[in-house]
């Protein structure tokens, strides 16, 4: 410190709004928005899988990687956008591709009950409880209530008003505007207010709490968000298989297939679950025959993972030089900057 | 005649919940983070109860000589080996660690066993019953099960409350750091907390076994009523795992009673009404920690 210079001081420290490649976006956005016309109806139905699995899991990562809320119950909200889908559609006679966002509102009003129980419980006891509570759902419509079906559920007749193509093309885009709102609703929060509490709570909650955030707050924010994608996920997942019987929708795999992608990814990121979904869909379809084995494999990925690259492999991929595609890190300003040894 | 009935199949049902209960209730009030295997845990132990009864020619009751001992290590070799590693990144890993091994044992018992249910046999113990009062009738071994419960816990509270080990366990559970200021290994007490747990589990596997057929895929739910047990009981507390078992098991049968379909929703809504009025259950012991 041979002489203090007089830096003008940065307002506040945020990312550049150049922050994205935006030339490779606008390529493969374009690419995937005129799939129907070009791909093949397999390829047209795997990237649609890609893509509300990609949704679940941007929603996932931003509840647990960056609120701390390790939730194993997003498949409540999935079940519950499914049986919306049934009764809107067929009960009050509603256009089943406008039960998607009708879906996601559902389950934030379901929600909401549901965070004043979950946010009183911390850690591992939120994660069984998640559980516990998506089971008692499952339980409720299995059984309880004749109306939804019972144990062998309901088939969304109303589809059937709609040609086989144009189904399966809206079913497409309705896929793709959904990971983009995921993909980019996440992006665009991390860059927000909220966003910075989130980063804050994500290094040390209590730390955050203790400069003003208001933990709860943005973690209710986040639930709801991650609520609302699983719901509409839940109702566009059953437009594609029509079929929605309670022990699929409600099924623990949701849970455990998203959080297979985010831990594979990387935890805490966007890049993450993307290249992660990516990742799972290569290894499903490489260990497609064998049923058993493939959740076996996924199991031990999972745990080789946390041990060795709890990162993830977006992680691995960031050790030496950073890639960034989407910028929601922080700057530091100058003034705060760490001071060099013998400056 | 029907509730006295119904009353007393809970409270036994609720036996073998609070043995469910009992192993995860230790690892919870210790280590603070949940073992999401443990529920496979206790299948696979019924599993290697089968195995040791077709090799040795055991009873399913003497397999738990090798298997007490069996489990303990693996338990130990599990936390010292595998998740003492992660423990510094919060309880996040460790979850997930438990998540991905519970795939990995109902999928490699669904490869070894084949997804058809088995039993443990165990003789005639299984389907004696005692007949109370006319129309009341209850198993022995359910009986059986129970006074193992009882047993258990008058020792394992011992043990707690008794022991220069109870007592580090207790401390550990209580604030790491300051127990190994004073001179505690906290992952040797983790390793022998997750050992002590498997031993337990290994007991419950055989108990479960004799009492009703299983499969690969039963671990979840024994997870989630071990859960349950917990969020009645209060964590940390091992009287109050006798008493979240014994309400989750007549919550159960009472729902039963009512309409078959109503059994295990009984128990969850039970349990979701406890954690709207006490969240940290009925009994707690375990101090708040972050």
């Amino acid at each position: 410190m041979a002489e203090s210079q007089i830096v003008p001081p940065r307002p506040y420290a945020r990312t550049s709004s150049a922050a994205l490649p935006l030339f490779a976006f606008a390529v493969i956005l374009a690419a995937l928005i005129t799939l129907p016309f070009w791909a093949t109806g397999y390829t047209q139905r795997s990237v649609l899988e890609f893509l509300y699995f990609l949704a679940l899991a941007q929603a996932w990562n931003l509840m647990a990687g960056y609120a701390g809320m390790m939730s194993i119950g997003q498949q409540a909200f999935v079940g519950i956008g499914a049986y919306g889908l049934v009764v809107m559609a067929e009960d009050l006679g509603i256009n089943p591709f406008l039960t998607v966002p009708l879906a996601a509102i559902l389950a934030v009003i379901l929600a909401v009950p549901v965070s004043w129980l979950l946010f009183r419980l911390k850690g591992a006891y939120f994660a069984v409880a998640t559980w516990v509570i998506a089971e008692t759902v499952r339980l409720t419509v299995n059984a309880n209530i004749d109306w939804l079906g019972g144990g062998r559920g309901r088939t969304v007749r109303s589809l059937g008003q709609f040609d086989r193509h144009l189904r399966e093309d809206l079913g497409y885009w309705v896929a793709l505007a959904l990971a983009i709102i995921a993909v980019f609703g996440v992006f665009f929060l991390l860059r927000s207010k909220t966003g910075l509490a989130l980063q804050a709570i994500r290094d040390t909650e209590n730390g955050a709490r203790s400069v003003g955030v208001e933990t709860r707050r943005t973690k209710r924010i986040v639930y709801l968000f991650a609520a609302a994608i699983a719901g509409a996920t839940g109702a566009l997942i059953y437009i594609v298989q029509i079929n929605v019987r309670p022990d699929a929708a409600f099924s623990i795999n949701w849970a455990a297939y998203v959080i297979f992608i985010v831990v594979i990814g990387g935890i805490g990121t966007i890049e993450g679950p993307i290249l992660g979904t990516l990742v799972f869909f290569f290894l499903r379809g490489m260990l497609a025959d064998l049923e058993a084995w493939s959740m076996l494999i996924f199991g031990l990925i999972a745990i080789m993972m946390m041990l060795f690259a709890p990162k993830g492999l977006w992680g691995l991929l960031n050790t030496h030089r950073p890639v960034l595609l989407f910028r929601t890190a922080r700057r530091l300003p100058e003034r705060f900057a760490p001071q060099k040894e013998g400056e | 005649m029907i509730a006295t009935s119904t009353m007393l199949n809970g409270v036994l049902l609720g036996g073998l919940y609070a043995l469910y209960g009992l192993g995860l209730s230790l690892t919870f009030g210790i280590m603070r983070t949940v073992n999401l295997a443990h529920g496979d845990i206790i299948v696979l132990a019924t599993y290697l109860a089968l195995i040791t009864t077709q090799v040795l020619g055991l009873t399913p009751l003497m397999s738990l000589a090798v298997l007490v001992p069996v489990m303990f290590c693996i338990g130990y070799g599990l936390q010292r080996l595998i998740l003492n590693r992660t423990l510094k990144d919060g309880m996040m890993p460790a979850v997930i660690i438990t998540f991905g091994l519970s795939f990995v044992i109902q999928n490699g018992l669904l490869l070894g066993f084949s997804a058809d249910r088995q039993v443990l046999r165990q003789g005639a113990i299984e389907t004696m019953g005692v007949t109370l009062a006319p129309g009341v009738t209850i198993g022995v071994f359910p009986i059986l099960t129970l006074a193992v419960l009882l047993v258990m816990i008058f020792a394992l509270q011992a043990f707690m409350g008794r022991t220069l080990l109870g007592r580090a366990f207790r401390a550990t559970s209580d604030d790491p750091a300051t127990a190994e200021l004073m001179g505690i290994d906290g992952k040797r007490i983790y390793g022998l907390a997750m050992g002590l747990s498997f031993a337990i589990i290994a007991v419950t596997g055989v108990v479960m076994g004799i009492r009703s057929n299983f499969s690969p895929f039963d671990g979840p739910a024994r997870l989630i009523f071990a859960f349950e047990v917990i969020i009645i009981g209060g964590m940390g507390s091992i009287y109050g795992v006798l008493a979240g078992g014994l309400i989750l098991g007549i919550a159960q049968t009472i729902g039963g009673a009512i309409n078959p379909t109503f059994f295990q929703l009984a128990g969850h809504l039970v349990t979701l009404g406890i954690l709207v009025v006490r969240p940290s259950g009925l009994f707690p012991e375990t101090i708040e920690r972050d």
